[in-house]
């Protein structure tokens, strides 16, 4: 479960809520004579932390079809009872990702149609079309930001010890083997959670055996026992030994903080990592390159970057509104306030104004339009209760033994079977 | 009673008592010292004790309690706990001394199987309930004044409803062995009156129930209030949840400032801290559990 | 506190208007309706839900029967099953074998009307009012490998909760820290309750106070010293909570508990496989609960 948990600062904080006040002002004189009666139309919400939450409020109050009552739940008990909530009460409209883990809930009717919203939306990229178009050719979500996983550092690092980004995984190896010389744990690793082993397995695949071959794995139509992933886990071997150990019982901010101090070299995950180094006021020394190059006839142009958005109820109380607000929070206008507020992630309307863009926000932007293709996450691209239950678990019981991996696959194959087997 | 044997003995035992007394003190500040810990850091600046570890003296500050308690939302959610948990004991213990007093006094046939659904119930892992409390939850149709979802789910009175039916076993199996302890000869007079069974029920043995009350109230009180499975798989409002999941929030943002959630924590622990300590006496008297009959 | 007395086995002939009877109906009637639908009810349909495969969405015509396939996948191709099943008997016999004994001992000690025992008693059962969340994370600051007491002290660097070799017996000492004051509440209520002729009269023969304990106190204590084992047995494999806020069961703290959880819970819904899981749960509790009710119900007898 990929988690986004995120700790500001408290001058960042500052900066949010004064912006905050200044545009809920503004909305005040523009929209609230213009309100259409009495609607109110719901927004369930798992930005429970501060800011994130503050600039959220903010996004809805540029809403001027009507008030925006937001419901927000701690984002981890909100992922968790999905299924419940989808099922029981919902909000009329509510944060949630996209890929496969968005045409779940399509298929099972649990969402709305919005594709005539999509008809309505203007610059946004094909591939965010793709990723929120659920089986039936409908379009079922709204996206509003992304964020690549790609391999951070700290370029004051490099510089002082004349390190150089590597391309392909020979160049990371000896780059690896440098630093360990240098007293430097050269590869950050958590795995507390079970989802952060699956940023690096991801990236591998995609790697080792390309972009096809990863979205058939995760559609459950390939052997986790067969040759290609295992070679994945070749690949993995020549790798961990370099990586930092006891990554099991480590959160994904604890492996951040070696970042930080200067202790780990460098850290395979997702973008949010940035807050962390916002936090300690270093947002400026944090670079990136994309994940190396493992099979040269497969190349590295492919990024993963998961999609955050917004989806509809099968039944909101008011629909007419609930579409209306969908149509406004995938304006460019809407989104340059999340952006604004968290430089953490990137603007998925490519309309949305780019002037106010850090280095880092400029990088991700360019690899993501380079790349030739775009996957979500192994969560969002596979059955939740495939990649939570089964290859979560696996993955950290390859980092606790990795001899035992033929095994591992094994199991993970019967069970994949086991749960595919069922609708 | 054990005082008159102690102090006919205090020559020989002496050496003893202080084996035992320095066995207890080790013993009981060894359990007071996590939460004395974390009491400690609870008034200590994140960015100190990161300076200077955790084993150092200094960097007091009451901020990390400003902080948790805006961060944290605990107004709100000490509102839905109060709600659920004065209700939830309240409910409980009506319910419990009702079933507890016909089972004591009155003999059917099915007596001992109703007394053992109602222990065994107590007994059952809540998870294996949880499917089919929840669909049941979602059926039932409230009127919106009682519920602004319209539904069990989602609402203090679903989690009220489920957590006096998991209490009421405990309950009722406590009451009962009290109530068998109670003299007959105070019923048998009442019935020559000709007392009806609810005025022996409410006028005669309800204020006799008064400690084992006192000390279910207490214990009751610290478990729901705690409950956290229950309250987070039916809440889907967050403005609903109750003080449990207060720490979440903290925890989900600032899981590395272990002052903060210290603080927290501290402020969590207080409201049923306050009322322990407020029962304490009745708590051991009232808790015989009534097994003692030798 | 409470008496001793003799009464009867039954009261019999008792007469009964029928006012009388439609009151004690309802006295009975609405507890046992409560308890018995949201308890017994759910219990029984989670029984038949092990036998189906069903992802809980939808209406109840999706539901698939499997027979009895979740139980052949988890027994045979679920790998965190039988290490669960393994930590949940390491979680009951370490409650057994140190913290139960130990809350019991306490009691003893504790009953003596010493000096300062309100302070000993206070100091024990602090932590059987905490909250799991509070027990997990105050232990938190103990164990935490990089900013932990324990580490910090010893100069160590042992990832106590994070080890898949030693987090579960982390756990388990913060789990006793709370158990073992349970223990004792409960037990030293049983020791008030203990008529002081029978100590008194032990005191003049001149027994021990240790040959007191053993020969007089400890057999007219044989109910409440089951019901404290059965407890003990109970919160052995309904260990739950603690678990779950360290890291959600994963890892070295597989419980049968948070497998049922992880599968009915969270995103990934599988209610057939986490219902039979529960089923194991309540059949291996059931064995308790029928020791428990026989003691009970001999007592009633």
């Amino acid at each position: 479960m990929i988690t986004r948990n995120t700790p500001f600062s408290r001058r960042r904080l500052l900066q949010a809520s004064g912006l905050a006040a200044g545009t809920s002002l503004l909305s005040a004189c523009g929209g609230g004579s213009a309100g259409s009666a009495d609607g109110v139309v719901t927004m369930g919400s798992y930005q429970s932390d501060d800011v994130p939450k503050k600039a959220f409020a903010e996004m809805m109050a540029g809403f001027t079809g009507s008030e925006v009552k937001i419901n927000t739940i701690q984002h981890e008990t909100f992922k968790e009872g999905i299924n419940n909530y989808l099922q029981g009460n919902p909000d009329d409209t509510f944060t949630w990702f996209a890929g496969y883990r968005a045409r779940y809930f399509a298929d099972k009717g649990l969402v709305g149609d919005i594709s005539d919203v999509w008809d309505k939306i203007d610059g946004m990229p094909d591939s965010m079309k793709v990723a929120s178009t659920d089986s039936k050719d409908r379009q079922v979500f709204i996206p509003s930001t992304y964020y690549p996983w790609a391999v951070f550092y700290r370029p004051s690092l490099f510089r002082e010890r004349g390190y150089t980004e590597p391309t392909t995984l020979d160049e990371w190896l000896t780059l690896s083997e440098q630093m360990k010389k240098d007293g430097i744990t050269p590869i950050a690793f958590a795995d507390k959670d079970g989802w952060e082993a699956m940023g690096t397995f991801d990236m591998l695949n995609l790697r080792v055996n390309g972009y096809d071959y990863h979205v058939s794995l995760m559609a459950g139509q390939e052997a986790w026992d067969g040759e290609q992933v295992k070679n994945v886990f070749k690949a993995w071997n020549q790798l961990l030994p370099f990586h930092q150990p006891d990554a099991l019982g480590r959160t994904w901010q604890e492996a951040s903080q070696g970042l930080i101090q200067n202790k780990s070299g460098v850290y395979v995950m997702g973008m949010f990592m940035q807050q962390q180094f916002a936090e300690a006021d270093l947002a400026d020394d944090l670079d990136f390159f994309v994940f190396p190059e493992v099979d040269s006839a497969i190349g590295a142009k492919v990024v993963e970057a998961p999609v955050d958005g917004f989806m509809m109820a099968a039944k909101p109380k008011d629909e007419k509104l609930a579409k209306e607000l969908l149509a406004y929070l995938a304006t460019p206008e809407a989104v340059g306030v999340t952006v604004k507020s968290d430089p953490s992630v990137i603007a998925a309307n490519s309309k949305a104004d780019q002037s106010s863009y850090n280095a880092l926000q400029k990088k991700a932007v360019k690899v993501i339009e380079e790349a030739e293709a775009i996957s979500q996450f192994l969560d969002r691209d596979s059955r939740p209760d495939f990649a939570n239950t089964v290859v979560g678990p696996a993955l950290q019981a390859f980092v606790k033994d990795p001899t035992q991996i033929d095994s591992i696959l094994a199991s993970v194959e019967e069970q994949k079977k086991s749960i595919f087997a069922t609708n | 009673m054990s005082d008159d044997t102690a102090g006919h003995r205090r020559q020989r035992v002496h050496p003893a008592r202080v084996v035992l007394h320095t066995f207890l003190i080790v013993i009981s500040l060894a359990w007071l010292f996590p939460m004395a810990w974390a009491l400690f850091n609870s008034f200590r600046d994140y960015g100190y004790t990161l300076q200077h570890g955790y084993l150092s003296f200094g960097g007091f500050t009451l901020d990390n309690y400003v902080d948790a308690w805006e961060r944290g939302g605990f107004a709100n959610s000490f509102w839905n706990s109060a709600v659920i948990t004065v209700t939830a004991v309240v409910a409980t213990l009506i319910l419990s001394s009702c079933a507890a007093f016909v089972l004591a006094r009155y003999s059917f046939r099915f007596n001992l199987g109703m007394l053992a659904v109602f222990v065994a119930a107590n007994l059952l892992p809540p998870q294996s309930l949880l499917i089919p409390v929840y669909r049941m939850f979602r059926a039932v149709e409230l009127p919106y004044w009682l519920s602004s979802s319209g539904s069990l789910l989602d609402s203090h009175l679903g989690v009220i409803i489920i957590n006096v039916a998991f209490q009421t076993g405990f309950c009722t199996f406590v009451l009962s062995n009290y109530i068998k302890t109670l003299p007959k000869e105070i019923y048998e007079s009442a019935m020559l009156d000709g007392a009806s069974v609810w005025t022996q029920f409410a006028g005669l043995t309800v204020p006799l129930l008064r400690p084992p009350l006192a000390a279910l109230a207490t214990l009751q009180t610290a478990w729901i209030y705690n409950e956290f499975f229950w309250a987070t798989v039916l809440m889907q409002s967050g403005d609903k949840f109750p003080v449990t999941s207060s720490l979440n929030n903290l925890k989900g943002s600032f899981f590395t400032d272990y002052n903060l959630l210290s603080a927290g924590s501290i402020i969590a622990a207080l409201p049923v801290l306050a009322v322990f300590f407020i029962l304490q006496k009745q708590f051991v008297a009232g808790l015989t559990l009534g097994a003692t009959k030798g | 506190m409470s008496k001793i007395t003799t009464r009867p086995r039954r009261d019999r002939s008792v007469l009964l208007s029928r006012t009388d009877r439609v009151v004690l109906g309802l006295m009975l009637g609405i507890p046992l309706i409560v308890v018995a639908g949201l308890v017994w009810g759910p219990a029984l349909v989670t029984v038949a839900l092990s036998l189906t495969s069903w992802d809980g969405i939808g209406g109840l015509s999706d539901i698939q029967w499997v027979g009895a396939r979740n139980y052949v996948d988890l027994a045979t191709i679920y790998p965190p099953f039988w290490p669960a099943l393994w930590h949940n008997i390491l979680w009951l016999l370490v409650l057994f074998l140190v913290f139960t004994p130990l809350g019991m001992l306490l009691a003893v000690f504790l009953d003596k009307e010493l000096r300062a025992t309100r302070f000993y008693q206070t100091a024990l059962y602090l932590p059987v009012v905490l909250s799991a969340a509070l027990v997990g994370f105050i232990w938190q600051l103990m164990y935490s490998r990089d900013q932990g007491l324990i580490n910090a002290l010893f100069g160590t660097s042992i990832d106590w909760y994070g080890d898949s070799t030693i987090n579960l017996w982390a756990a388990m000492i913060a789990n006793g820290w709370r158990h073992t004051g349970y223990i004792m509440l409960l037990y030293l209520s049983g020791l008030k309750g203990i008529d002081p002729s029978l100590r008194e009269a032990a005191a003049i023969d001149g027994a021990s106070q240790t040959k007191t304990y053993l020969q007089i106190i400890f057999p007219v204590m044989r109910p409440i010293n089951i019901i404290v084992l059965t407890i003990t047995f109970i919160e052995g494999l309904r260990a739950f909570d603690l678990a779950w806020i360290i890291n959600r069961g994963r890892n070295g703290l597989e419980l049968i508990s948070t497998l049922v959880t992880t599968n009915v819970v969270g995103e990934a819904s599988r209610i057939g496989f986490g219902s039979a899981l529960a089923t194991i749960m309540l059949l291996i509790s059931s064995i308790f609960i029928v020791i428990q009710l026989r003691v009970v119900l001999k007592g009633e007898r």
